[in-house]
């Protein structure tokens, strides 16, 4: 491609008077993504949430052993080496293959909470924001009263009564992350509320229900997804440290948290079985919260330097 | 040589920018004696960024050159910081647009004065407290001593600016720079705010410079009118001879006074030509 | 000049104030009462809706059955559930959480012994975060995009993404293993733990006063590294606010009236800016503080300091519902307790809200 076209391309991608609906679009996105990728950080933690997407997907190419079943005989408790790069545990598991399984379970979690969690905020914001009245203080009281307990401690509870497993974890991590995903939807939804082209709408005859999921939710999503970015390293932390207290994954899944905690009997003589998958907890939800960050900073200007 | 406040010779002050280096003062001259000089011009027109950088109070990553930026024979772009700080709410004071972001939320009033006072004077805490009642006082509020343990937000527009103004000058500047300070206010309060402004410059023989978009109160005020458009002043005229102005720039300015009994159809605009940039 | 611009804006409006300062106590107390229910309801949920039995939940499924019977009308399960809930609320008002099975003490009697060593980690823990956290966050913002920024930055990035439990063993390899610089995981040696008596429980406290320097060598040998590790993440935190809040200062027009009075930058930043700053920063301080209450529940767990979240770790272990249930309570009270007393401190010390 030729300097030139690149130059007219993005003349018309930023241009002042696009022609139609897409090219706004993509001049927008094209905005947003230089100021994305002009922050190094950011796109360091883009390259690790694309790392940990695909070390998941290919996770049976990239693991050179089996994730739940080892060597009991031969390689139990052995020093990193060539042969098993991060050493092998007290079954005889190599731990880089059991990392990179593990690498599963983490995108698990986190897109199950995402998923229950997001709507569950966006639904209780948007409704609260939009009705006003008795239904907006009722339902903010009761975020508010979710907002001020402590999150650990009350998925610990969760967990407890209904039995430790995984599912039972991120159900419980769900639970508590909701509100302040209600927060930022309610806000969003009253800054709209009154404008004109919701009343056009309301004019035409449209149905509260139809107003809220049409007009409003889709406003509220690029905030809401800078807020779940940024809250994806606190949920992946919750699940390691609910795996770490024998409460999410049980074995022999590979979840980190989980072979941190069965590290820690040979934390002074054999360090790296529960060295190397703590490091992998810390690498990505540092990738996220530098997504987050950079995201934030591209497409919320207002916040700049929070 | 000696009467001269404030001399500043081919001023210019330069901020970087994604897009490259903007000028927002290009090449400015005047000088100043013990007299009331008013800087006009719309907004953009780098008139506030002159007067911050005769305060010394432009960004860091802003850069200020000139021939000449002196006061009273000191080069204040020689100088070391510590000196231009010396200077600065000592001899050369200066008054922003709104007392209600101008002034410290969680500070008493009584206090920024004090501290003003104290910055630049070795006084004991009870003659500060002493001088700075008599300085409320001198700019018309009634009621001192309470004013004194006020926070900002619990007086009004027209009295924060008092304040501000007490708070500049308690010290008994040479120079001021009064940076838009009506502005801000109620329309009913600006000419109070002005007249004691005007009546303590004059009594305490200052230099004055008053910063303004609004040309028919910096004419009714000052003695000398400096026009400036676009970084560069356009014209330099006595405020008694400004219905006689030549340039039309000027004259643009003027005309967009409303007045009374005139039939005023079609609304006069602006005219804005890239030759007087250049 | 107009008279009503001579007059202070707020003269003559003291009864408006009485009312405004009745109203939000008021609306305080209400937020302390529902957000202290809704506390309870949940509990209430999770210890006695969820579990297909409660009884099973709290004794365990190898009680013989008629403890369980005499446990079931004890508990009120043969009740209607709004009826079980008020019988539930005013037991914890009593502050009856029921017996531990684990312990066999009431498990408010298990609280109160345990409590002391979380709050003495997390204060020293959160000293330390203040201490650090807010003149790196001033530095930070006064000396923005500079090198130390660029630390601050990357420190309360790494606080953010670590787990703690982990950076919590790598550091028992590293000082208690490798260096010998403190001791293993535990509150005292052996050895003192039977000639030392507290008095308040905090024993950095109790020791120093009864002047039992050995005790207190000690006793700061076992809470060093838990308390940086817990002052750490509140570094982390507190220092990135103070950034925000520092830089959102900075940018107001009173620094730049201050400068035009020739006060000192350094009179500038701490005098003025954090001033300003120190308003928000002190629900800052507060939220910290009470994320690390929670934060201990895993840090105690790995130093083996037994504080309320050892205890409700053992009882999970265990399956000991009145405990872990009593004991997040107890954490989930002292945390809102701090969220609200951090609002009306913030009242307090912003003269812009004392009108309400």
């Amino acid at each position: 491609m030729s300097a030139e076209t690149i130059q007219s391309r993005r003349a018309w991608l930023l241009s002042d008077r696009p022609a139609s609906r897409l090219q706004a679009r993509l001049g927008r996105a094209y905005v947003s993504w230089r100021r994305f990728s002009a922050n190094r950080l950011a796109l360091v933690g883009m390259l690790i949430i694309i790392a940990l997407v695909v070390v998941a997907a290919f996770a049976d190419v990239l693991a050179p052993y089996s994730a739940t079943v080892g060597d009991l005989k031969n390689a139990r408790l052995l020093a990193p080496s060539a042969e098993h790069w991060f050493g092998t545990d007290d079954l005889g598991r190599d731990i880089y293959s059991r990392i990179v399984y593990g690498a599963r379970w983490t995108l698990y979690v986190v897109i199950l909470v995402a998923i229950i969690a997001a709507p569950i905020g966006l639904l209780v914001g948007t409704v609260a924001g939009y009705a006003g009245g008795w239904t907006d203080t009722i339902l903010m009281r009761i975020t508010d009263i979710f907002l001020a307990f402590p999150k650990l401690v009350l998925a610990l509870a969760f967990v407890a009564a209904l039995g430790p497993g995984i599912e039972n974890a991120v159900l419980a991590i769900a639970i508590t992350s909701w509100p302040p995903y209600a927060r930022i939807a309610r806000a969003e939804t009253l800054t709209v509320r009154n404008s004109d082209y919701i009343k056009a709408v309301q004019l035409m005859g449209a149905s509260p229900f139809r107003i809220v999921l049409r007009h409003i939710m889709p406003l509220c999503i690029s905030s809401l997804i800078i807020r779940v970015t940024l809250d994806m390293a606190g949920i992946i932390l919750t699940a390691a440290g609910l795996g770490f207290l024998g409460l999410g994954a049980q074995p022999p899944l590979p979840e980190w948290g989980a072979m941190i905690a069965s590290g820690r009997r040979f934390i002074l003589d054999q360090w790296w079985v529960a060295a190397a998958p703590g490091a992998a907890i810390l690498i990505v939800s540092l990738g996220f919260n530098l997504l987050g960050d950079g995201l934030r900073d591209a497409l919320d200007p207002r916040s700049g330097d929070q | 040589m000696s009467d001269m406040l404030l001399e500043v010779d081919d001023l210019r002050v330069t901020f970087p920018t994604r897009t490259g280096l903007v000028q927002a003062v290009r090449g400015v001259s005047f000088s100043l004696g013990r007299e009331r000089l008013g800087i006009v011009g719309e907004s953009g027109s780098g008139k506030s960024q002159t007067g911050r950088a005769i305060m010394g109070l432009t960004p860091p990553q802003a850069e200020v050159s000139a021939k000449k930026l002196a006061f009273d024979g000191i080069d204040l772009l020689s100088v070391s910081p510590r000196q231009r700080r010396s200077l600065r709410g000592n001899r050369i004071a200066m008054i922003l647009q709104d007392p209600k972001y101008s002034l410290d939320p969680v500070m008493t009033i009584g206090r920024q004065i004090v501290e003003t006072l104290r910055t630049h004077e070795k006084v004991s805490k009870a003659e500060a407290r002493e001088r700075a009642l008599a300085m409320l006082q001198a700019v018309q509020i009634r009621d001192p001593a309470r004013v004194f343990d006020l926070y900002p937000h619990e007086v009004s527009g027209g009295m924060g600016q008092r304040a501000m103004i007490a708070m500049m000058l308690v010290t008994g500047p040479e120079l001021m720079i009064a940076d838009e300070p009506t502005s801000a206010l109620d329309v009913t309060v600006q000419l109070d705010v002005l007249k004691i402004l005007d009546k303590l410059v004059a009594e305490r023989g200052m230099g004055l410079i008053f910063i303004s978009h609004d040309l028919r109160l910096v004419s009714s005020f000052c003695d000398r009118v400096v026009v400036m458009y676009a970084g560069k002043v356009v014209e330099q005229i006595k405020a008694s001879e400004l219905r006689d102005a030549q340039h039309p720039y000027t004259r643009g300015l003027l005309n967009c006074m409303p007045r009374i009994g005139f039939e005023r159809h079609p609304l006069p605009v602006l005219d804005r030509k890239p030759e007087w940039a250049a | 000049m107009s008279v009503a611009d001579n007059q202070p804006a707020t003269a003559g409006r003291g009864s408006d104030r009485a009312v405004a300062f009745a109203s939000s106590i008021g609306r305080f107390l209400v937020i302390a009462v529902t957000t202290y229910l809704g506390l309870l309801a949940v509990t209430f949920f999770i210890g006695r809706v969820i579990p297909i039995d409660p009884v099973l939940a709290v004794l365990g499924d190898r009680a013989p059955t008629a403890v369980v019977e005499r446990t079931r009308r004890e508990m009120g399960l043969d009740l209607p559930w709004i009826e079980q809930f008020y019988i539930y609320v005013k037991s914890a008002l009593r502050g009856d959480f029921g017996t531990s099975v684990l312990t066999t003490n009431p498990v408010m009697s298990d609280i109160r012994r345990v409590f002391p060593a979380t709050i003495e980690l997390a204060t020293l823990g959160t000293l330390i975060g203040a201490i650090i956290g807010v003149p790196l966050g001033v530095l930070a913002a006064v000396k923005r995009g500079s090198l130390i920024d660029q630390i601050a930055r990357i420190v309360g990035l790494i606080g953010y993404s670590v787990p703690i439990f982990w950076l919590g063993l790598l550091g028992l390899v590293l000082f208690y293993a490798k260096l010998q610089w403190i001791a293993f995981p535990a509150r005292l040696d052996v050895v003192y733990e039977y000639t030392f008596t507290p008095i308040t429980g905090f024993y950095l406290l109790d020791s120093a006063i009864q002047g039992q320097w050995d005790v207190f060598h000690d006793a700061w040998r076992h809470i060093v590294l838990p308390a940086a590790l817990l002052g750490y993440l509140s570094l982390a935190y507190i220092s990135r606010m103070t950034r925000s809040f520092m830089l959102n200062e900075l940018a107001q027009e009173y620094i730049v009236a201050a400068r035009a009075k020739g006060l000192s930058e350094t009179r500038i930043i701490w005098g003025h800016a954090l001033r300003n700053a120190a308003v928000p920063m002190v629900t800052v301080i507060a939220l910290s503080y009470a994320n690390l209450l929670e934060g201990s529940v895993l840090t105690e767990t790995v130093f083996s300091w037994p504080g309320i979240g050892l205890y409700i770790t053992n009882s999970l272990q265990n399956a000991d519902m009145n405990a872990v249930l009593g004991g997040t309570i107890a954490i989930g009270s002292v945390f809102i307790a701090i969220n609200l007393l951090s609002d009306l401190l913030y009242r307090l010390l912003d003269p812009r809200t004392k009108a309400g």
